[in-house]
């Protein structure tokens, strides 16, 4: 039964050098003298990760969420929080994370996810702003201004977060660990069932599957997985601020998700590695970068829906 | 000590906004029977099904799986109890293969349906088991075609294969016999006779033929009420059905 | 807590709410009938906003800034239309917000290169910008009396097209089941463009009347937007009634909170508390009335259909 076009497999060659790549990348950066980018790199890995997690809720689970952002400002502002505190371990700083946006993710699936269609879109979306209004009146979260984190949590070993090669390799082990378990969750029993009811939640519900308990569950995963990703962005920018939740940040998510191939197994990295490179390029020559992003967007829902990931399958065909 | 019966309906009552769908409907089906639900157009019968199956809550009345009441269990509640239904309009899975939409049914009978380590594509009993199910529907050699890609025909009788893999006791299929010509229909007649003794089904169809050849006994619903339940013969005789149902389309 | 201040409130609450049901309306009836997600609702009214503040600098007359902004606003949402959403009626809602998320995008950024980034001014006309007294102690200002004025008639217009004319019997049938509607004949084509226009045309009515009361710059059309799609799944998609009642809610319950709520935690809990927990609360009531509907009712309070 090995050769489903269900399964998610990654061919052996191609992704041994995709990773040795990967950790070789700021090695040859500092060698060319560009360090600078390895903190782009590291933004990138994250949003891959980010954007994969809504890549499974979208893609595999069928529930276009427009609220993703808030379960990585869950996430960010735990993290900031904790480290501010003084308990600065990122073996500490991470399942916090995670724990925050799964618990968010559940607390607004269980409602969010009794609709369907256009009514669920939308609930997610005001979720999302309800938390982005949250955040923004505590000032014990610091309001509209946000919470700067005085340095980036610890890993232990005698290993200094702050040197941004320790920082880039903290991330890739994270996210080449996430990704791992995203497609041994994907090829399961469970991310098999989420895939069925995408395509027909009627039929899983009239052959026994319990719809609503494994479409929370995967909500919840997305949602741990976009907190984790937060822990790691406050980490990376040293703050937290609630632009992290706001709406255009969850939209953004979606254009990585479509731009790379929503419902393939790399699309959320593609997209966020080319939507991020692409911004990088364009803030060199204008400040109108969305208006640029904004006409890709347009062209690719209309004309390439299936993403970068889609026209690569079709230039392969 | 006797069976209880596998199905028993008593007192089903269900209104939608100003229309009383189903108006004190009450049936049973015995184990190992084949029980056929007839009835004009617009009489509930898909309605009754979706009642007894749990799509829709019941306003009143009591459903029993077995002896035990389920009435008030979600759909997939009562799948796990033994009791699965067919659509009327084939609802399968049109990305997956013929062979993945069969076990997915497999799939949600056990423990790991919701498993979150070993790959599905390792789980080879479940393959084989749907494999199984598939050849007795006569689609075997169709296991790895897209769902999408099959004919009419071919998707009716997945629709069945998908009903039967759930390995519930007693099945409620709603018109399985719908836009199929006369070789197909026979075929899927077939089918359904080989299961008659071993599930207890509760047969909603239109092809009289197909009730007559096949059913143990008879019940016909009209404006959401049963108003007769027998053998075919008596049924066939019967004044108020023939009034109702039979007359229409000369018996 | 003065009577006066809470009928003041309760004043700009109603003013606010049918300033919502004005977008609300044309949001309802285009997820209704074309069943189509429409992020862009809100640069529509965003764009009214502007080209009201634009032609009224250039005219000095409001009323020639409202009609302006309401003819210039419904061609470009027709165009819009016939163009770019038309193709995606029959896309995945994915595809939809994705498109209509880079309307957003394109129209934010072109606005803020024709007008620049900074909020443009579009004042009330200088008679109206005085107080009126309701009543004894009871003083109102003039414009946001108009305001509720134009929102009350709007409303009725609206009702009255609805539930009173063909055109309207036409757009409840397409929200109820749009198949069966172009089965029996409705021109649906020509019925979504007209009813999409129709709802810009509101949309730039609600940007011109708030544009002296908020700030007309870019982004304002977002804010609004997301309070209009709470108030269509309060109030039901598809059902022009259920956006009126929504909005009501939202409008009343969103402007008497901050007021009352505040009011309420400083009289019963501690100080520290009361300064962030009542604003912070009165900031999230209409979500919480929102979950608090969708969670007995899914499909809002009036949904068109079945």
């Amino acid at each position: 039964m090995g050769s489903s076009s269900l399964h998610i497999s990654l061919r052996p060659l191609p992704t041994l050098l995709l990773v040795a790549a990967l950790v070789l990348l700021p090695v040859g950066l500092t060698a060319v003298d560009q360090p600078f980018y390895i903190v782009l790199a590291s933004r990138v890995l994250i949003y891959a990760l980010i954007a994969s997690s809504l890549n499974v809720l979208i893609g595999y689970g069928g529930m276009v969420s427009l609220g993703h952002a808030c379960f990585i400002g869950a996430g960010a502002y735990t993290a900031a929080v904790l480290v501010r505190a003084g308990l600065d371990s990122a073996w500490l700083t991470w399942p916090a994370a995670a724990l925050a946006g799964g618990i968010l993710a559940a607390m607004i699936g269980v409602v969010a996810l009794r609709t369907r269609g256009v009514y669920f879109i939308m609930i997610t979306l005001a979720f999302a702003q309800m938390a982005y209004y949250v955040v923004v009146s505590l000032r014990v979260l610091g309001g509209d201004d946000g919470l700067t984190l005085p340095h980036r949590a610890g890993y232990g070993f005698g290993l200094d977060p702050r040197a941004d090669m320790t920082f880039y390799y903290a991330v890739l082990g994270i996210v080449l660990l996430l990704m791992a378990g995203l497609r041994q969750l994907l090829n399961a029993p469970l991310g098999r069932a989420l895939q069925a009811i995408r395509d027909n939640d009627t039929r899983m519900e009239a052959i026994g599957f319990p719809v609503f308990r494994i479409q929370l569950a995967g909500f919840v995963v997305a949602g741990a997985a976009a907190g984790l990703g937060g822990s790691l962005l406050a980490d990376l920018n040293q703050q937290v601020s609630p632009s992290l939740l706001h709406w255009t940040q969850s939209g953004t998510l979606m254009v990585m998700v479509i731009l790379g191939g929503v419902g393939r197994f790399l699309g959320g990295v593609l997209g966020a590695a080319v939507l991020l490179l692409v911004q990088e390029l364009l803030s060199d020559v204008t400040t109108h970068t969305a208006l640029g992003i904004g006409l890709v967007l347009l062209a690719v829902v209309l004309f390439a829906p299936a993403g970068i990931a889609g026209l690569w399958r079709q230039v392969a065909r | 000590m006797t069976v209880p019966p596998s199905l028993q309906v008593g007192g089903l009552r269900k209104r939608f906004g100003g229309v009383t769908a189903i108006d004190d409907a009450s049936l049973t089906v015995a184990s190992g029977e084949l029980h056929a639900l007839i009835g004009p157009n617009g009489a509930g019968k898909t309605t009754f099904i979706q009642l007894v199956s749990g799509a829709e809550r019941a306003d009143a009345g009591r459903i029993d799986l077995d002896g035990v009441a389920i009435g008030g269990l979600p759909m997939h509640r009562r799948v796990a109890l033994g009791l699965a239904r067919s659509f009327q309009v084939s609802s399968v899975f049109p990305a997956f293969t013929v062979l993945e939409n069969v076990a997915l049914a497999i799939q949600a009978r056990g423990r790991a349906r919701c498993a979150v380590w070993r790959p599905v594509v390792t789980q080879a009993a479940w393959f084989d088991e749907a494999g199984r199910v598939l050849d007795d529907v006569g689609l075997g050699a169709r296991s790895d075609i897209i769902a999408g890609a099959l004919s009419h025909g071919e998707r009716r009788r997945l629709e069945i294969a998908l009903t039967v893999a759930t390995g519930a006791r007693l099945l409620l299929l709603d018109e399985p016999l719908a836009g199929l010509g006369p070789d197909e229909s026979a075929r899927v007649v077939d089918l359904l006779r080989t299961f008659k003794g071993r599930t207890s089904i509760l047969l909603v169809e239109h092809d009289m033929d197909a009730v007559f050849r096949l059913a143990d006994r008879i019940s016909v619903l009209v404006y959401g009420r049963v108003i007769a339940t027998g053998a075919p013969a008596d049924i066939r005789a019967h004044p108020d059905v023939r009034r109702a149902y039979l007359g229409e389309s000369a018996a | 807590m003065p009577l006066a201040l809470i009928i003041e409130q309760a004043l700009n609450g109603l003013q606010l709410g049918l300033m919502l049901f004005l977008l609300a309306a044309g949001l309802t009836l285009v997820f209704g009938i074309m069943d189509m997600i429409n992020l862009a609702h809100g640069s529509l009214y965003m764009i009214g906003a502007y080209l009201a503040a634009t032609v009224a600098e250039a005219s000095g007359s409001f009323v020639a800034a409202i009609a302006a902004a309401v003819g210039g606003t419904a061609v470009i949402g027709m165009v819009l239309e016939r163009t770019i959403l038309r193709p995606l009626y029959r896309r995945s809602h994915l595809h939809q917000v994705l498109a209509t998320f880079a309307l957003i995008l394109i129209a934010n950024e072109l606005v803020r290169i024709i007008w620049g980034a900074q909020p443009v001014a579009l004042n009330m006309p200088a008679v109206l910008s005085g107080p009126v007294e309701l009543a004894p102690g009871l003083r109102y200002p003039a414009y946001r009396l108009v305001v509720i004025g134009v929102g009350l008639a709007a409303a009725l217009l609206l009702y009255v097209v609805v539930a009173h004319t063909r055109v309207g019997m036409w757009l409840r049938a397409g929200a109820s089941d749009r198949e069966m509607a172009s089965a029996m004949g409705v021109n649906t084509a020509w019925l979504f463009t007209a009813a999409f226009g129709a709802g810009a045309a509101l949309c730039a009515v609600a940007g011109a009347l708030l544009g002296p009361l908020l700030a007309v710059q870019v982004g304002m059309g977002e804010n609004i937007l997301i309070l209009a799609f709470v108030v269509i799944v309060i109030g039901g998609i598809g059902s022009v009634r259920g956006a009126l009642v929504g909005a009501l809610l939202v409008g009343i319950l969103d402007t008497v909170g901050r007021t009352l709520l505040p009011a309420v935690f400083r009289a019963l809990a501690p100080p520290a508390v009361a300064s962030e927990a009542g604003p912070a609360l009165a900031s999230i009531l209409i979500y919480v009335l929102m979950a608090a509907v969708l969670y007995f009712r899914p499909r809002g309070l009036f949904p068109a259909r079945g």
